[in-house]
């Protein structure tokens, strides 16, 4: 069931320290391990290449010595109240969870249009241009516990929602309902060496995620379009906050 | 073969003879599969013409075939191109054969019966383009034997959803409107249960007709309301009345200022290339008007829009004009051709009733209509895809492959054959007789 509204009861959320990400990119790699995330023949051309969570690189545009850069992970912002992917969908492959709020999509029901491509502004969503071909033995490291998609559907960021089912399966064997912050981490939350990524309940006031999203430091990108992210960044860098949105020079950044 | 039978083959042949010997120039050996009395080429030149449009199609058919073996790589698209040259081609066809359903409107239901002389080759315009664009679409989705899951799990709240329902529905109603027109070929209209078919169709042309109209609205406008909901661009978004955003009331506009343009132009070409008048020359003037005076309003409101959008829409979202045009292949010039040169320019000679009645400009200033409108339909697509909106993305720019040509070609090719074979072996312009062979000549 999907729900165009904001999200209540569970909503999870991550917030990610900019001042803390080193650029390594393992959060990167982590993620396409774990979700069977195919790799082209080509990967020159990023234009095509998928990454659900890509580390951008960015700097404040001064020279030497003044140069400042930051990197800045971005996996699906898992838009809240109305995300501009799911209202646009013809077959509804993607739609954002009643409980949770994880915006999914569904591999097998995707037509290929491209349509949520085009809606969605912060580019998380990848389209298979390609067949999905395994060289051999390769196959052999794909994760059992999520399916590898096909050539001519769009693909992204799910917050490794398989290891939400195998979070509530494990709290279901052991008698309880509720899931422990620990239980469910997504695979760049757990790779992280830095610990820059935090993951949780945005709305469990016991859960870390929630205390940092309401730090003065926090940010989440194009605040002003009003897509209600679930993916807050921290700094304390003013200079990396002014690229995070749109404004007019006379508006100036929206806080 | 019975005497009577002997006696209508002998009949046949006495007409070829007859009107090769009146009219040496126009014997074909198809003749009898034509139009009572009427003139076409030769079967041979006709023949090598056919060759020409089959090896667009065939180019066409390779490129498609190789974008469903090999997949949408084959394309020049990409992740930040995720609509190209064929949504753009789709878009255009589809706005351009609105001259279909509007000519229907104007003629059943508004009851202009002088724009009967071309309603039919409206219906098959709109037909070729409606029928062109729904096949281009099942090589441009990732996967096209899922295409119905569009109507199977329809997501209500999707432009794309109301576009796919209605422009499939009207391609039925299309095909309803242009099988009469088959049945009226002369070996076809003497069997009795076509003929009878056909002309049942014919009396109840104007629920049709209706039908069509309704249908065309909320789909010409889908498309546009496509763009217009796309609140996290603020290229494309606009705001507008309840869910529709203006873009659907303005893609529905522009839609019915092209389509009778594209059609009169269509027209004015086949006289040409035949060398005969097919319609009074006042149609195309009326066509011309009715042009000129849309494609008139549709600036005034187009115009308005893009103030409201530039001033108040865009900075809301933290955007000038300028930033959509600081960088990147796309520049301010695009905004200017489009509504100004191939806007402003086409509308103001269209509504000169001088310059109607004047050929060169009567279609220079159909043509360029259409190519406003085209242009609108690229900026729609392909520039707002290019503008970033993260401040650290980029501008980029897209080149369409030879494959995706090939298909755009290809569906061209496809509609000549369509239209040629109608033109040649059906009754398309009722007044072709009247206006070329009235003076003398077989019945």
């Amino acid at each position: 069931m999907s729900s165009l509204g904001p999200t209540t009861g569970i909503k999870y959320g991550m917030v990610i320290d900019l001042d803390k990400c080193t650029g390594c990119g393992t959060c990167s790699v982590a993620c396409l391990t774990e979700n069977n995330v195919y790799v082209l023949e080509d990967e020159s051309d990023k234009v095509r290449s998928i990454t659900w969570l890509r580390v951008y690189r960015i700097n404040n545009g001064q020279p030497y010595p003044q140069t400042k850069v930051a990197y800045i992970p971005r996996p699906c912002m898992q838009c809240d109240n109305h995300p501009p992917c799911v209202s646009v969908c013809p077959p509804t492959a993607t739609t954002k969870d009643e409980i949770g709020g994880i915006v999914s999509q569904i591999p097998t029901r995707c037509i290929g249009c491209r349509y949520c491509v085009a809606a969605c502004p912060y580019h998380v969503r990848y389209f298979n241009w390609f067949d999905q071909v395994w060289p051999e033995g390769m196959e052999q490291a794909l994760s059992p516990d999520v399916s590898c998609r096909m050539r001519g559907v769009v693909e992204k960021c799910t917050f490794c929602y398989h290891r939400l089912n195998q979070a509530k399966n494990r709290a279901y064997m052991e008698g309880r309902r509720e899931i422990q912050e620990h239980e469910y981490i997504p695979a760049c939350v757990e790779a992280c060496p830095t610990k820059a990524i935090t993951f949780g309940d945005l709305l469990n006031p016991d859960h870390r995620v929630s205390k940092l999203a309401k730090s003065p430091h926090a940010f989440r990108l194009l605040e002003s379009l009003g897509t209600e992210p679930k993916v807050y960044y921290l700094t304390t860098q003013e200079w990396i906050r002014r690229q995070s949105d749109n404004y007019l020079q006379k508006q100036g950044l929206k806080t | 073969m019975d005497r009577k039978e002997i006696g209508e083959v002998v009949n046949e042949i006495k007409f070829v003879v007859d009107r090769w010997r009146k009219r040496p120039g126009s014997f074909a050996i198809d003749s009898s599969l034509m139009p009572e009395g009427v003139e076409r080429c030769g079967l041979a030149k006709f023949s090598g013409w056919m060759l020409f449009c089959i090896a667009l199609c065939a180019w066409g058919l390779v490129s498609a075939f190789l974008c469903l073996w090999l997949g949408l790589n084959q394309t020049g698209m990409n992740d930040y191109f995720p609509f190209g040259l064929w949504i753009v081609f789709d878009l255009a066809v589809i706005a351009l054969g609105a001259g279909a359903f509007f000519t229907g409107f104007l003629t059943y239901i508004l009851r202009k019966h002088e724009l009967k002389a071309i309603i039919n080759c409206a219906v098959i315009v709109g037909f070729i383009c409606y029928s062109g664009a729904i096949l281009m679409l099942g090589v441009d989705i990732g996967q096209p034997i899922r295409g119905w899951f569009g109507f199977w799990h329809a997501n209500v709240h999707s432009m794309l959803t109301e576009v796919m329902f209605c422009i499939t529905t009207y391609l039925i109603v299309l095909t309803i409107e242009y099988v009469p027109l088959i049945f009226e070929n002369r070996k076809l209209d003497r069997i009795p249960e076509l003929h009878l078919f056909g002309h049942n169709l014919h009396s109840i042309m104007i629920v049709f007709a209706g039908v069509g109209t309704f249908l065309s609205f909320f789909h010409q406008g889908s498309l546009g309301g496509m763009y217009g909901v796309l609140y996290a661009r603020p290229f494309a978004y606009r705001t507008g009345f309840m869910i529709w955003p203006w873009t659907f009331f303005l893609f529905v506009f522009s839609a019915i200022a092209s389509g009778p343009a594209f059609t009169a132009l269509i027209t004015y070409i086949t006289q040409k290339v035949s060398g005969k008048q097919l319609v009074n020359r006042s149609v195309l003037s009326l066509m011309g008007k009715i042009a000129g005076g849309l494609l008139a309003a549709y600036m005034v409101v187009k115009i308005a829009d893009t103030i409201y959008w530039a001033t108040v829409t865009a900075p809301s979202m933290g955007q000038s004009l300028w930033d959509f045009y600081r960088d990147g292949p796309y520049g301010i010039w695009l905004m200017v051709a489009e509504l100004g040169i191939f806007g402003i320019v086409p509308a103001v000679i269209l509504l000169i009733p001088k310059a109607r009645e004047n050929d060169a400009w009567l279609i220079s200033a159909c043509a360029m209509n259409c190519i406003g409108i085209v242009l609108n339909r690229f900026v729609f697509v392909v520039q707002a895809m290019a503008i970033p909106v993260l401040p650290f993305e980029k501008f980029l720019g897209y080149l369409p492959t030879w494959q995706e040509w090939g298909i755009s070609f290809g569906m061209v090719g496809y509609g000549l054959i369509v239209f040629s074979l109608s033109y040649r072996y059906l009754p398309v312009f009722p007044q072709e007789n009247d206006l070329n062979y009235a003076q003398g000549g077989p019945r």
